[in-house]
């Protein structure tokens, strides 16, 4: 099952090495995972989206998180209702007008942005679940070549009042 | 404020520590230090042959004492020899400082002269570490380590000190800290209340319970409520290889351990029990033997500081995260306050079945006319040093025959590399012993390959005259390697033969100790008198055993915890 983590730790080096060094060396999968400092400077916050094969392994991914010295709070998102964005940006050959066209209306679609063009290229960027954008570069590559994906990450938080605060 | 540089500022902090005793050895990114130490009359440094033995010590000594070990070493080797060292605290849960010389801040990623990233290669088996990039934050990053090791679910923490922060032209206002809280660590003490009022009432309604305590028992500090509590209600205690001691080994609740070369009525006991009380024990693999086929009527009931470890094996029904010591204690004072007991009946007709496995004395062995067993040098050790003795050993046949072979009276009496299995603790372990308790008698139990592991701290004992005790049941083998082989590969002896163990005697005289070899059974009780009566000499005792004996009882593997051979020939019911 698909599970989003998202964790609160001490923005310090050597932080991150340690909740990656965990996933490896207890054989846990991260498909995503992204990174940044807070509103407060102090703390990073970190999602992090794996697949696990039961609830006793996320239920011990988690404890191992939190055992981290530096971590502060560990939560699951697909528990409930929660909000999941990934960035995408996305190069694709753009061989003439028709081509051109057809991608300007796929990204529309999709609510993406063109923001990069060269005569020969078109650069969109999209935002979304997972889903979506997996979906968009497999409609998109139907039309085109597309020359380069680069994807965020998934980035998630939880709905109403539930937070993760120092 | 008082001016120190880093390297002053290091030694200070130790000694504002508490620190009387640090292992350790010079080089070059550490020379600093080692100046500071040297016009230092509070700390007494042990100077090892190789850092490994350092870690073994400190370890050891922590071990014995309940404080926490302290390492000093120099960058790269200096600082991967700390390594194996290291895991095997981490794994057994031995509170540990390891600070490790680096080289200077800006040529850190160049690959410079004996540079290796410590903090990155002991990440997977530390509890936490800490790179100073100045010297004023050398006293509160000792001052956390000591912190962090030492609480919780306690473990070994590493400090990296690149030589540049140590600079001794350089000096900054020292102080320090009396206390230290980390907002993102704080480790649960007390017991959830409404999980003590079900535990308590599980353990009352059980029929067959067992209490299963383990080393974080002995951590803990938490013998006393453990016998407490046993004694209250009658319950079969058994402990795990790292729990021996923390309940009395001769006592009549008390039915050996349990696990692999666990006692038939300990495996038996666990397997058809109807509730399993684990005190600081983690049900690891070498305990469980087959998980699926793990106590199949048993409700689980697990006690643990580390949140961790519940459940990560076996799914516990009754979870308490808590200290073992205030969990147990408070599980007593309700008790008390409810006047509450159990069952008395079906625990007397529980302990009937329990004296049945007993009978079976599961741990008598033959003797021969013409071999030692190993089996008759540790009741002997135990004949001759009247149980008393601090126990260190290595990993293999002899180490299991002296957890089966010695009961321990108390906890911290049995030092032993459980979790890691680490040969060549034992020695130094021993070392690291006597340092701390110097009018105890100490031995260390090893074998002919583990002690060839570490076998250059003969020297630092002969430096600081650390008058221990070796006794190596020699059979020329690695006897558990062999075992295996006899019993899973055809009898294949792959490399498990020891084609020439040198002469421990001369070994032993060419470092100023005494060495006795044994031969024969007759001489083997005054070789240990004599060993024991020598007080301020190492004695090395070589004995001579049968090379064939194997360790049993012993589980088969695949099967449930009651699945044992009990000899090469004798096989239980499965």
């Amino acid at each position: 099952m698909r599970s989003i983590i998202s964790v609160l730790l001490e923005n310090e080096p050597g932080a991150l090495a340690r909740v990656v060094g965990l996933f490896a060396q207890r054989s846990y999968n991260i498909e995503s995972l992204t990174v940044s400092p807070t509103n407060d400077l102090t703390l990073s916050r970190m999602t992090i989206t794996t697949e696990v094969d039961c609830s006793a392994t996320l239920e011990q991914m988690m404890k191992q998180l939190h055992k981290l010295v530096d971590v502060l709070r560990v939560s699951e998102l697909t528990e409930g209702s929660h909000v999941e964005r990934e960035l995408m940006l996305l190069k694709v050959r753009t061989l003439n007008s028709e081509v051109r066209e057809e991608i300007k209306r796929t990204a529309d679609i999709y609510r993406g942005q063109i923001v990069d063009i060269t005569p020969s290229l078109y650069t969109i960027q999209l935002t979304g679940a997972c889903s979506k954008l997996d979906a968009f570069i497999a409609t998109i590559g139907e039309t085109s070549e597309i020359v380069e994906v680069v994807r965020s990450g998934v980035c998630g938080i939880a709905r109403g009042e539930k937070a993760l605060r120092g | 404020m008082e001016m120190l540089s880093g390297a002053e500022m290091v030694v200070r902090s130790l000694q504002d520590e508490g620190i009387e005793h640090i292992f350790g050895y010079p080089g070059g990114s550490v020379l600093d230090i080692y100046d500071a130490i040297f016009q230092s009359d509070k700390i007494e440094h042990y100077l090892v042959r190789h850092e490994q033995a350092a870690v073994h010590m400190a370890d050891a000594y922590s071990r014995a004492t309940g404080k926490v070990g302290v390492v000093l070493v120099t960058a790269g080797p200096g600082a991967t020899n700390c390594i194996t060292g290291i895991a095997t605290a981490y794994m057994d849960s031995i509170p540990l400082v390891v600070l490790s010389g680096q080289v200077p801040t800006h040529w850190i990623g160049d690959d410079a002269f004996q540079e290796t990233d410590m903090i990155g290669v002991s990440r997977p088996v530390v509890k936490h570490s800490f790179s100073c990039r100045t010297a004023e934050e050398i006293p509160i990053a000792i001052k956390k380590a000591f912190y962090i090791a030492s609480t919780g679910r306690p473990g070994p923490v590493v400090i990296d000190l690149p030589k540049d922060v140590q600079n001794p032209l350089n000096k900054f206002p020292y102080e320090y800290p009396k206390s230290v809280s980390l907002r993102s660590y704080s480790p649960t003490l007390s017991g959830h209340r409404g999980q003590i009022k079900r535990a308590v009432a599980a353990l009352l309604s059980a029929k067959k319970p067992v209490l299963y305590v383990g080393g974080g028992s002995i951590i803990a500090n938490a013998s006393k409520q453990v016998l407490e509590l046993a004694e209250k209600l009658n319950l079969p205690v058994t402990n795990t290889l790292m729990g021996l001691g923390a309940f009395p080994g001769e006592h009549k609740q008390f039915i050996g351990m349990l696990g692999m070369h666990g006692t038939y009525e300990a495996n038996r006991s666990m397997h058809n029990a109807d509730l399993i009380f684990s005190a600081g024990a983690r049900f690891d693999d070498r305990v469980t033997n087959n998980v699926d086929k793990f106590c199949p009527n048993a409700k689980i009931m697990q006690i643990d500081i580390d949140p961790t470890s519940i459940s990560k094996n076996i799914h516990a029904d009754l979870p308490i995260v808590g200290s073992i010591e205030i969990v147990l204690q408070q599980m007593l004072d309700l008790l008390e306050e409810t006047k509450a007991t159990n069952d008395a009946e079906s625990i007397n007709a529980w302990w009937d079945q329990i004296n049945e496995w007993r009978a079976k004395d599961c741990l008598a062995y033959k003797t021969s006319e013409t071999h030692i067993k190993p089996q008759q040098v540790i009741q002997c050790l135990y004949k001759v040093t009247k149980g008393d003795a601090i126990v260190t050993s290595d990993v293999g046949q002899h180490q299991m025959v002296a957890a089966q072979y010695y009961p321990f009276k108390e906890p911290r009496q049995w030092i032993n590399s459980g979790g890691a299995g680490t040969m060549g603790f034992g020695l130094p372990a021993a070392m690291g012993c006597k340092i701390a308790f110097p009018d105890r008698p100490v031995v260390c139990v090893t074998g002919d390959g583990s002690i060839q592991m570490n076998i250059q701290e003969l020297s630092t004992c002969m430096q600081y005259n650390i008058p221990v005790v070796i006794l190596l049941l020699n059979n020329r083998s690695l006897g558990m390697v062999k075992q295996w082989q006899k019993m899973f590969y055809g009898g294949r002896q792959s490399h498990s033969y020891m084609d020439s163990v040198p002469d421990f005697v001369k070994l032993s005289e060419a470092y100023n100790h005494i060495g006795i070899k044994v031969d024969t059974i007759d001489q083997l009780e005054p070789a240990l008198v004599r060993a024991f009566e020598l007080k301020d000499r190492v004695v090395f005792v070589d004995v001579a055993i049968d090379p064939e004996e194997q360790v049993f009882p012993m589980q088969v593997k695949f099967g449930s915890m009651e699945d044992m051979y009990l000899s090469p020939t004798e096989r239980t019911d499965a």
